[in-house]
């Protein structure tokens, strides 16, 4: 497996805030990675980074083995829809994808045009007056007749009623299924990915603060609940990410490599919400104590 | 990148076009008439020697046209720089579609070229063609006035409007990339062309070239004005020895050492006579003349291509040098 995205020590600082901080993540070929963290946490400027709209501040970031939007050929191969999905309010559908041909080397106009009539968008319709649903669609279309190996999307269902975010996720997946494309999309919401992804990348606070595919991280992770007991008694192999007690039962979400033997524990599998939610957690508390200036002690 | 480019530019080219059309139709009907006004009434009367009503009658005619084509070379460039350059840019921020625009597979720098390159050309051919109407429409009036370096007149004719509109494009597109909001860079690119335009007009163009000097003697048929005013007693000439089309700086009455005459001087070359109590013409023209003369400082009516060639060289270059800037700026860290 080759690395589409690969990031090293990648950072953005905007004045003294950093949005982005000590980023190293390497994002498998022909995956489909979600990218979640709340909304703040530096989703956004990953992703600008990752197109070449950023520069970092600090670090390196290789895209399909190149500087992000170093040279038009790599600009060709990457997709993008921004947030809000932005397009031309101006210029009619048909507008758009003539720019899309115009300016795409491996521009696919016959899909263009199929995704259009599939979609039931009118041609010479202005795309200001399309509905939301109708403008991520546009988006979307533009960025995927690219043919790109990389298709990148921010936030692309954030501003979707149920309806058209199912069929705007379900129209994203045929199209990785018919031409193997890199999918990376952000969410502030886990269940709109959860489905879809089958790699995670959880960003919050500006860290990243877990990366993996998912089946490998809910087979590491599990919540354990027995007899109400301190999580300094755990095997050294069980690493604690979120714990709970009420006063005769203790429950802990962990990782942990090996099986869990102890009789005593009941042991359940988790779902990819309560990983986020954990990890999530776990962050913010090591945000209160960075910023209370007490020592973390991991 | 172009044809994309003329995708989103073919309105704006079509109204300009429209308006150029329109423009033209009014100049085409007025035009000869004008031509043959000058044929029938100001030819004929170089011989009656006596010109003054037919040259009135012709620089007075279809007033209304004149002023107005002056009010719009005058404001063509400015509103190219505003409608056409400040939002090149700045539009793009505004409404999010630079994410768009910069994310295909066109770089950075070539889509600002290209934009660039097809907004010089436009401006370019429209201040070109209506300079060029204006120029042919008004010509018989302009060698009726000769007033070529009146600002109104080298401003709005021949090879300045280009330069201007250029310039101005330049600094709308550089304005919009800076401040990222076109309602603000549209009004920066009007306060700036014309704080460049008036500090153009007044103190640079005056100093393109050296102007020449003309010594005229003065005896006592010089049109001399002489009188009290409130700053003291004054002798002043009437200018000549220049051609009427000439750009005339001052004529002033200085001695060998390029000093004007004291009022003390004046007051004792030129003495009020008892009888008239009005100066002796004569004694003060002769006491004048055997220290001071008269000396006109002016740029010769020839130099007129020269100035408008290097009027036009100097937008042109400050609109290379924005140009340059915002590809420079472009392309660095954001």
């Amino acid at each position: 497996m080759t690395a589409v995205i690969e990031t090293e020590g990648l950072g953005k600082r905007y004045g003294r805030r950093w949005a982005l901080h000590d980023c190293t993540v390497s994002i498998p070929k022909e995956s489909v990675v979600g990218l979640v963290g709340p909304n703040g946490a530096g989703k956004t400027t990953l992703l600008q980074l990752v197109v070449g709209l950023l520069t970092p501040t600090t670090g390196a970031i290789r895209v399909l083995g190149e500087r992000p939007a170093g040279s038009s050929s790599l600009l060709g191969r990457v997709g993008f829809v921004a947030q809000d999905s932005p397009i031309y309010e101006g210029m009619s559908v048909a507008k758009h994808l003539r720019m899309g041909a115009y300016l795409n080397p491996h521009w696919d106009s016959e899909l263009a045009a199929a995704r259009v009539t599939d979609l039931g968008l009118e041609l010479d319709q202005r795309a200001g007056s399309l509905s939301g649903g109708q403008r991520a669609q546009l988006a979307l279309t533009l960025a995927i007749a690219k043919r790109p190996q990389l298709l990148v999307l921010d936030e692309p269902v954030a501003s979707l009623d149920p309806l058209a975010r199912r069929e705007f996720l379900q129209s994203l997946m045929e199209v990785v299924a018919e031409h193997g494309v890199t999918v990376v999309l952000s969410s502030h919401l886990v269940a709109d990915l959860e489905r879809i992804c089958d790699y995670l990348v959880l960003l919050d606070t500006s860290h990243i603060q877990l990366a993996g595919e998912v089946s490998q991280l809910l087979t590491t992770h599990y919540r354990i609940t027995g007899p109400r007991r301190d999580a300094r008694t755990l095997t050294s192999s069980q690493h604690v990410i979120e714990e709970s007690h009420t006063d005769k039962q203790s429950s802990f979400l962990i990782r942990t490599d090996e099986q869990v033997l102890d009789p005593s524990w009941t042991v359940t599998s988790i779902t990819m919400e309560d990983l986020v939610l954990a990890y999530m957690g776990q962050a913010r508390d090591g945000e209160r104590l960075r910023n209370s200036g007490l020592k973390v002690v991991s | 990148m172009i044809r994309f480019t003329w995708l989103q530019f073919r309105m704006q080219a079509i109204v300009a076009g429209s308006a150029l059309a329109v423009i033209a139709l009014v100049l085409a009907i007025t035009g000869p008439h004008l031509a043959s006004l000058y044929d029938t009434t100001v030819i004929p009367c170089a011989a009656q020697s006596d010109c003054s009503a037919a040259t009135t009658a012709l620089s007075d005619a279809d007033g209304t046209i004149q002023v107005a084509l002056t009010f719009l070379l005058l404001a063509v460039p400015a509103l190219i720089g505003m409608f056409w350059g400040a939002p090149l840019i700045a539009k793009e921020f505004e409404t999010g579609t630079y994410r768009l625009a910069w994310t295909q597979g066109v770089t950075r720098t070539r889509w600002l070229t290209t934009k660039l390159g097809v907004g010089v050309v436009a401006s370019l051919t429209v201040t070109g063609l209506l300079s060029l109407m204006v120029t042919w429409w008004s010509s018989p009036i302009d060698t009726v006035n000769a007033k070529f370096f009146d600002p109104l007149v080298f401003s709005t004719r021949d090879l300045t409007p280009v330069g201007y509109a250029v310039f101005a494009m330049m600094l709308g597109v550089a304005a919009g990339l800076l401040m990222r909001r076109t309602i603000p860079a549209l009004f920066s690119t009007l306060a700036g062309f014309v704080a460049v335009r008036y500090v153009m007009n007044s103190l640079v163009r005056p100093h393109l070239m050296a102007p020449l000097h003309r010594v005229l003697a003065i005896n006592a048929r010089s049109p001399l004005d002489m009188g009290e005013t409130p700053t003291g007693f004054q002798v002043t000439a009437t200018t000549r020895g220049v051609l009427p089309g000439d750009w005339v700086y001052s004529n002033r009455i200085v001695d060998n050492a390029g000093q004007a005459p004291t009022t003390a001087f004046l007051h004792r070359a030129c003495p009020l006579s008892h009888a008239s109590a009005q100066v002796n013409y004569e004694t003060c023209a002769n006491n004048l003349a055997a220290r001071f003369h008269e000396l006109v400082t002016y740029q010769p009516q020839s130099r007129y291509w020269t100035f408008q060639w290097y009027e036009m060289a100097i937008y042109i270059v400050l609109a290379i040098l924005l140009g340059g800037i915002c590809l420079l700026w472009i392309r660095r860290p954001a």
